[in-house]
């Protein structure tokens, strides 16, 4: 169990720009996010696309944006605990017990939620088999890949993560390639490398097809494809993986009690907690009157949450507006010598 | 303006009126239109504002743009008529412009 002042959900700029605004106010974070890195959309949707409107920063990346906030935060030596997904928020005394998907407990009296849009997970084919067969011949992540050695196996997708893994199974099974069209979006090494393997003989690709249907009891025999046509072809496999991107889900949060406007979360806009006391929401996920999804207006409201939980962490102490320029408390915290 | 007419997997129409230079999704999304989540809210980073044209208009429509395609990839059973509602900007030319959603978004 981990005890601190604040658990945020999330680790896109908001949340990290949040654990900023409350280490200048003394108070310490811990961060649970269900990728595998820190930055949210930044880093896993756009990492390479300019931004234009951070204040003061006329154009930077989302991954520049969020290794500069990163290096913002370094002072407070903040713990991330990434690849877990917060499960269950329970009111415990005037505490909050946080629980994860793995089991890691959380004791906190403020919670900010900072979580975009949701819960990235991997996006899934939209037929009903498959998911009946879902970890059972159907796959949408790798974890030991010797579990593959001499099957059969149909990899659909066009991306890297795609050809990635044709061209690493190829090694030791059996890989037909599927695609809803010709061209692959991956890497030019990859494309090329996946073309020379074909003209070899050791992966088939189809395209332009899509999955049709799965055909099997306890375990997948074959499965059909079918392209735009409607012509139809059969594939015996042992195993289907899936490679499509991520999808964002509310997931989880939508069971907290909270004051839910379609996918966001109510909150007021004078300190942005939701309907819950000490739950705060900042970011995308949160909606007032007048809210703009922009990173700008998650700064603000990170800055104003923090202020918000300062007053319930911090019961006994007055709280007192201070500027970095000049505070010598904040120097401290900043690890700053001039004051 | 253009009239916009959106129909559901359900074959609910909606038609509405769609001012020039916003985009097919926001009309969708102003009007409460259901089946375009528009997750990322428009910066074609997401595929959840994925639609099918209607045959008619498919090759009437500005060609995809860089990037287009690849997020179809993303999106839910894309077909041939698929695009990115987000990418589709209204202009009197679309006056008439009929589209479905698909099942779902993700």
């Amino acid at each position: 169990m981990i005890s601190t002042d604040v658990l945020i959900v999330g680790a896109g700029p908001a949340a990290l720009f949040a654990v900023q605004q409350l280490g200048l106010l003394g108070l310490k974070a811990e961060v649970v996010d269900n990728l595998d890195k820190v930055g949210g959309q930044c880093s896993e949707l756009y990492p390479d696309k300019p931004i234009y409107d951070i204040p003061a920063i006329p154009e930077c990346t989302g991954e520049t944006l969020i290794k500069n906030l990163i290096k913002q935060i370094e002072p407070f030596n903040t713990n991330f605990h990434l690849n877990e997904r917060v499960d269950q928020l329970v009111k415990e005394g005037n505490k909050w017990k946080i629980t994860t998907n793995r089991k890691k407990v959380f004791i906190a009296p403020c919670v900010i939620i900072a979580g975009g849009v949701g819960s990235f997970e991997p996006r899934k084919f939209p037929l009903k088999e498959a998911e009946k067969f879902e970890d059972n011949g159907v796959f949408y992540s790798i974890r030991d890949k010797k579990y593959f050695d001499n099957k059969k196996i149909c990899i659909f997708g066009g991306g890297d993560s795609a050809l990635d893994w044709s061209i690493e199974l190829s090694k030791n099974s059996k890989v037909v390639l599927v695609h809803r069209r010709s061209e692959f979006r991956g890497t030019s090494k990859n494309v090329e490398t996946v073309n020379k393997l074909k003209k070899d003989g050791i992966i088939q690709i189809e395209t332009p097809y899509q999955l049709n249907s799965i055909e099997g009891d306890n375990k997948i025999k074959a499965i059909t494809i079918k392209d735009d046509e409607g012509n139809i072809k059969k594939i015996d496999t042992d195993y289907i993986l899936g490679f499509f991107g991520l999808v964002i889900k509310l997931g989880p949060i939508a069971e907290w009690g909270l004051n839910l406007d379609k996918k966001h979360i109510n909150v007021s806009a004078e300190n942005f907690q939701t309907n819950k006391e000490g739950v705060f929401a900042i970011g995308d996920i949160c909606t007032y009157p007048g809210k703009i999804k922009l990173i700008l207006s998650s700064f603000h409201e990170g800055a104003i949450a923090a202020r918000g939980c300062f007053e319930l962490a911090r019961p006994n102490e007055k709280y007192r507006h201070e500027f970095t320029t000049t505070s010598k408390t904040i120097h401290e915290r900043l690890g700053k010598k001039r004051s | 303006m253009a009239k916009i007419t959106y129909i559901e997997h359900t074959n609910k129409k909606h038609i509405v009126e769609v001012p020039n230079n916003m985009s097919v999704m926001e009309g969708a999304i102003q009007n409460n239109i259901p089946g375009i989540d528009a997750d990322c809210g428009g910066s074609m980073a997401c595929a959840t504002c994925h639609v099918y044209i209607d045959k008619k208009w498919f090759d009437k429509l500005k060609k995809k743009g860089e990037g287009e395609e690849d997020m179809l990839d993303m999106a839910y059973q894309p077909n041939k008529f698929s695009r990115l509602s987000c990418q589709l900007i209204i202009s009197n030319e679309l006056d008439g412009l009929i589209l479905r959603m698909p099942s779902k978004q993700g």
